[in-house]
Parts: C-alpha cells; sequence; structure tokens
C-alpha cells in the first residue's frame, strides 16, 4: 500500500484531525473560534484515507465539516487553527472560517458551507483537467444529506456523461442535519445511485482507514486513465452532533456507544492494525499520538498568538 | 466601419476571443450542434472543434458550478444561459460560489467566468421567458454585471468580459439581436465601467438600459422636435456603475429619468436613483422620475404585454412631468 513511514503519518494525520477539534472546541468555549464549528470526530478514516492517494496537483473540494479533509491533504495545522481564529496568519487571512478553508498550494479548493455547493465545481476541475488531457484527478467529499441535493444528480449526469477525472466521495455519517439516513434517503445505500448514471458506485467502511484507501485508489486510478467517475460512498458516524451549536437528543447514546468502540472507532483500529502488521510497536503508537497531540497545541498556540487582520482588508480583494 | 446585427457581433467576439485564447470555451444548451436558440453560436463547433463548444444537459445549476470550476482550474468559460428567466436555477452557485470565492479564499483563486444571458419581455415569450433581473446580481459583491444596447457595445464588451478575471454577467436582449449597428473593422475592446453618452442634450438626462435605450433614443427625437433637448445616457455596465459620466451628465441637464424593463419595484433604477439623490442633489431642480416594468407578472395576450413595460411614450410624458 504505502511504505511504513506514510502509514505512520496517516495515523499522526488522524490523531491530529480529531485532538485538534477538541483543541477548538475548548477555544470556542472560550470564545476563541467563533460562529457554528461542524466537527467530523469519528470520520477520520475518510478524510486521511482518501487524501493520502492523492497528489499535491490533484484537488479537493470539501464540505462544512473538512478538518480531517484538510489535514488528510497535508495543510499546515497552524494556519488552518489561525484561520478558525479569524487570524490575519489564516489559511484565507482570517476572512474564511473553518467552513472554507482553501490551500491552493496542497490541492484544497476547498472549503464549502452550502451542502453539495462545492460538487459542480468539482467537476469543473475534473473536465478542465480532461481538457489539458490531464491525468490530475479532482475528488469531491460530500456527506449523505447531499445527495439529496439536485445539484448531485446533476453534477454526476455530466460527470458520467464526459467521463470527467472525478472521484466523488460520500461520507456517509448517518445524519443530513439533525435527520437520521432512514428519514431522508430513499436508498439504505447511496451507492446505489451510481446506476442512474452508469457508473461505478462502491460502499465500504468508512471507519476501516484500510479500505477507504483501497476503494479510493481504484476510483483515483480509473479517472487517472480517463474513464471518468467513480461514487465512493464511505459509512461512518458524526459522534459530536451537526455543529457546535447542536442541542443534541436526537442521536440515541447506544447508537453513540456502538460507533466508538474501539473496533469500530477508526483511529483506535488503524492502531491496532499498525501493530498487527507489525509496522509499529504500540509504544509507537502512542508516541505518534504524543507527536500529533504536541502539534495541535502548537497550532492552538500559535492561533493564539496571531494578529487579527488589519481592517484595510475589508474591501481588498472583491474583485481580481 | 460595417454595419452589422447584433447578434452576429456577438458571435465574432466569441469567434476572436476562441482564436486569440485556446483557454476559451463554450458552454450551454443548444449551443453546439444547432447553435444557439439566438443563433450566436452557429457553426462554432466546426470551427474549433471538441470541448471548445459544449451542448450541456437541461442542468443550468451544475453548468454554472462545473463553469465556476473551470474558471478555477484555468479556463475561460462562457456560458450561454438560454433565458434569464432560468438564472434563478443558477443562483446558489452565482451568490454562494463564484462571487466570494476569490475573496474568501484570499486571492488564491480567480474566476475568469462569463455567464451570457437574454432578457426582456414584448415577445410573447410569457411570464417565464420575459423578464430582466438584472438586480439580482447587482445586489450581489463579486459579481461584474454588463447590459450592452447596441452592436458595438456588445462585442466590445463581451470580448472585454471574456478577458475579465472575475464572474461577470452578460445580459443580452432578445428583441436587440436583430438590431443593426455601425461596428468597426479592426479589433477593439471596450472597457468594462464606462457609461456612454449615446446622445447629448442640454435639459433633461434620461438613463436607460438595455433595449430601452432605444426608446429613449426615439423619445428624445420626439423631444427635440418640441424643442426639448435630451441627452440619453447608457450606463452599459450596471456593476460597476459610472457615476461619473452619470454626474456631469446630472450637473448638465439637472432633471432626470431613469427606464428599465426591469420591475420598478427593486428594480437598480432605484439604485441609479438613490445614488444621484445622495451624491448629486445639488444638482437636481425636480424629483427624479423612474420608469420600469409595471408590477405584475409579464402577460402573454398582445394586448397586454405591451402595457407591461415602459416605452417612447411613457418615456416622452416622464420627460415633461420632471420639467414641469
Amino acid at each position: 500500500m504505502f511504505d511504513d513511514e506514510k502509514m505512520k503519518l496517516l495515523y499522526k494525520r488522524m490523531v491530529m484531525a480529531r485532538q485538534v477539534e477538541y483543541g477548538i472546541r475548548e477555544q470556542h468555549k472560550a470564545g476563541k473560534v467563533r460562529g457554528p464549528v461542524h466537527m467530523c470526530v469519528g470520520q477520520e478514516a475518510t478524510g486521511v484515507g482518501a487524501c493520502a492517494v492523492l497528489n499535491d496537483d490533484d484537488w479537493v473540494t470539501s464540505t462544512h465539516r473538512g478538518h480531517a479533509h484538510f489535514v488528510g491533504k497535508g495543510l499546515d495545522l497552524n494556519k488552518m487553527v489561525a484561520e478558525m481564529m479569524g487570524k490575519a496568519t489564516g489559511y484565507c487571512g482570517g476572512k474564511a472560517s473553518h467552513m472554507l478553508i482553501a490551500s491552493r498550494e496542497k490541492g484544497m479548493l476547498g472549503g464549502c458551507g452550502i451542502v453539495c455547493g462545492a460538487l459542480g465545481i468539482g467537476v469543473g476541475y475534473g473536465l478542465a483537467f480532461k481538457m489539458d488531457g490531464s491525468n490530475r484527478v479532482a475528488l469531491s467529499f460530500i456527506g449523505d444529506g447531499a445527495t439529496n441535493e439536485g445539484m448531485f444528480h446533476e453534477a454526476l449526469n455530466m460527470a458520467a456523461l464526459w467521463k470527467t477525472n472525478n472521484v466523488i466521495f460520500v461520507e456517509h455519517n448517518m445524519y443530513g442535519l439533525t435527520v437520521r439516513a432512514d428519514r431522508h434517503l430513499s436508498v439504505e445505500n447511496i451507492s446505489d445511485r451510481a446506476v442512474a448514471y452508469g457508473i461505478p458506485g462502491v460502499t465500504i467502511d468508512g471507519n476501516d482507514i484500510i479500505a477507504v484507501i483501497e476503494a479510493t485508489q481504484e476510483a483515483v486510478d480509473r479517472a487517472r486513465r480517463g474513464e471518468g467517475p467513480t461514487l465512493i460512498e464511505a459509512k461512518t458516524y458524526r459522534v459530536l452532533g451537526f455543529s457546535t451549536g447542536d442541542k443534541g437528543g436526537y442521536q440515541p447514546q447506544e447508537e453513540i456507544d456502538a460507533w466508538t468502540t474501539p473496533e469500530k472507532d477508526p483511529i483506535a483500529r488503524y492502531g491496532k492494525y499498525l501493530v498487527d502488521k507489525g509496522i509499529c510497536t504500540a509504544e509507537e503508537v502512542d508516541a505518534l499520538h504524543a507527536e500529533a497531540q504536541a502539534a495541535v497545541d502548537a497550532a492552538i498556540q500559535f492561533g493564539l498568538d496571531s494578529p487579527y487582520p488589519d481592517p484595510s482588508v475589508l474591501m481588498e480583494g472583491i474583485f481580481a | 466601419m460595417s454595419k452589422k446585427f447584433y447578434k452576429d457581433v456577438l458571435r465574432e467576439a466569441l469567434i476572436e476571443e476562441m482564436e486569440r485564447d485556446p483557454n476559451v470555451f463554450l458552454l450551454g444548451e443548444d449551443i453546439e450542434v444547432y447553435g444557439g436558440a439566438f443563433r450566436v453560436t452557429e457553426n462554432l463547433d466546426k470551427m474549433f472543434g471538441p470541448w471548445r463548444v459544449m451542448d450541456t444537459p437541461i442542468s443550468e445549476g451544475a453548468q454554472t458550478g462545473i463553469a465556476i470550476g473551470a474558471a478555477i482550474a484555468g479556463k475561460r468559460p462562457v456560458l450561454e444561459m438560454m433565458y434569464m428567466d432560468w438564472i434563478g436555477l443558477t443562483i446558489d452557485q452565482m451568490v454562494n460560489q463564484a462571487s466570494l470565492l476569490h475573496y474568501v479564499y484570499d486571492g488564491q483563486v480567480t474566476l475568469p467566468f462569463v455567464m451570457r444571458t437574454q432578457g426582456g419581455a414584448r415577445a410573447s415569450a410569457s411570464a417565464q421567458h420575459s423578464k430582466s433581473l438584472e438586480a439580482w446580481f447587482c445586489h450581489i459583491p463579486g459579481i461584474k454585471v454588463i447590459s450592452p444596447s447596441t452592436p458595438y457595445d456588445a462585442k466590445g464588451l463581451l470580448k472585454a468580459a471574456i478577458r475579465d478575471n472575475n464572474p461577470v454577467l452578460f445580459i443580452e436582449h432578445k428583441l436587440l439581436y436583430g438590431t443593426r449597428g455601425e461596428v468597426p473593422d479592426e479589433e477593439y475592446v471596450l472597457p468594462i465601467g464606462k457609461a456612454d453618452v449615446k446622445r447629448e442634450g442640454t435639459d433633461c438626462t434620461v438613463i436607460a438600459t438595455s433595449a430601452m435605450v432605444l426608446e429613449a433614443l426615439e423619445a428624445a427625437e420626439a423631444l427635440a422636435e418640441e424643442g426639448i433637448s435630451v441627452e440619453v445616457v447608457d450606463p452599459r455596465t450596471l456593476v460597476p456603475l459610472d457615476k461619473e459620466t452619470i454626474r456631469e451628465s446630472v450637473e448638465k441637464t439637472n432633471h432626470v429619468v431613469i427606464v428599465h424593463e426591469a420591475w420598478k419595484t427593486g428594480g437598480f433604477g432605484g439604485e441609479i436613483a438613490a445614488t444621484i439623490a445622495e451624491e448629486m442633489f445639488d444638482s437636481l431642480d425636480a424629483p427624479i422620475v423612474r420608469l420600469g416594468a409595471k408590477d405584475c407578472p409579464i402577460p402573454y395576450s398582445p394586448a397586454l404585454e405591451p402595457l407591461t413595460v415602459p416605452n417612447k411614450d411613457d418615456i416622452i410624458a416622464a420627460v415633461k412631468k420632471t420639467l414641469e
């Protein structure tokens, strides 16, 4: 799959994605991060695993719940956290928020706060890559709720019709806003919807990073060969609710408990995998965890220490 | 100079820009094999080949998203939105993506993307194919809005729009495609954000957009016979708005009539009137008069449709009213 160093890096990234959210949650309570923040605790395998097979010049469109995508694509934690705090040192100078983080250098273009709002844009990337005769790929993350948007169907039809260089990666985390999937989806498996567009659709265990990597690799290879898009549905679970503004009460505790056991939790599972495969000792896994936590702590401090943007930038950059 | 049709010079502008820059490509409904509902893209598929002129499925939202994505990825898409009435299907992409990504991504992306569309009534196209919805987009920071009334302006401004690195809504008019006007034989590009005085005068300024410029010019001609000298100002681009040309005219005539085909309530004429009232009030000798469509859906019947949008006679009456 990957060499041992990269396999370890992916573990570290999963922990960074999770711990940065817990760190941000603390800062949110302290008023240093504002507005609604959408956490992806429990969904680290999808973002980190899918991005692991991409290059910097492969472009990703994200969602409102993109922290694991950003970390997975190799974005700098300091600049991510600074952006979440609205600081001048953030990826977008503090203009974006956690929802709209972008890094052209790393091929993260980018976060999107409108459900399914970036899928058409992602297909536009894939179309442009195809027009250029390039084997670059655009991967678009969307959630289960997004597959009920008109844009999902319009964009998939065109991507399939023109065989654009795209991968559509659905993180099916069981809830759209506060509504459970069986109350908003007409199908049990979203991958079934691929049939309507004549493209491959697969359902995988989204809490198993190995399954995520394998499925994404196959889809990316297909797109690089010019054979068109693939729909991947990764079943996972949104542990912390819709956002920091979520009052909860609709996700049964038994359900949360069942998804957060060591056998289901994506980080615990991958840690065990690394040990079982002899890639790491248990102590080394702990050390990776500690390194990730240290990076998160440093990023939070970097964000806190960074200046806010100067008021003079308010009216700058409206037009190119 | 040669006398040419509005629709033909739009086509010339597309050809010239596509020849100049291989990143320019066209997408939209009916534009490839059929050549466009208004014949603007006729035979361009044969001239430029695959991937340069693309028929799309009837999926206006995703067309817009795809154009935005292609623009960010280095292309210069020109999307034809056949009727402006359908632009509601694109609004999320225009308002939540195209208009703001350059700003919120802090300059990491640019969006050289043109949406060509056409609006306007008086073609018996009924309530869902006759509207003028430019105000929706003028309201949104980050989108340029162009509305040319003559072949000369249409060609020069379409070329400018394609070369611009921002999202541009380029609004044509279904009744203007068949109009003719003088157009230079040599290449030219017009500046975005510069109004044009279509007729000079001293008594009253009529600020008119799109097809209403033609009505205003006819009104001015008729009023001249009565000894009233009307200056017709065509903003040509609504965003950015050339306030200076408007100011010069208002300072000269001290009287203002604003006319457009969009509904009067919430129409862009209100913005122009407010700007004049805020910034040029001392130059006014009389209240501003606004003319727009009556606030009703555009009806089909030939007995009703002509009553909805302003015409030459309405403009004549408005000028006389402000000069009273």
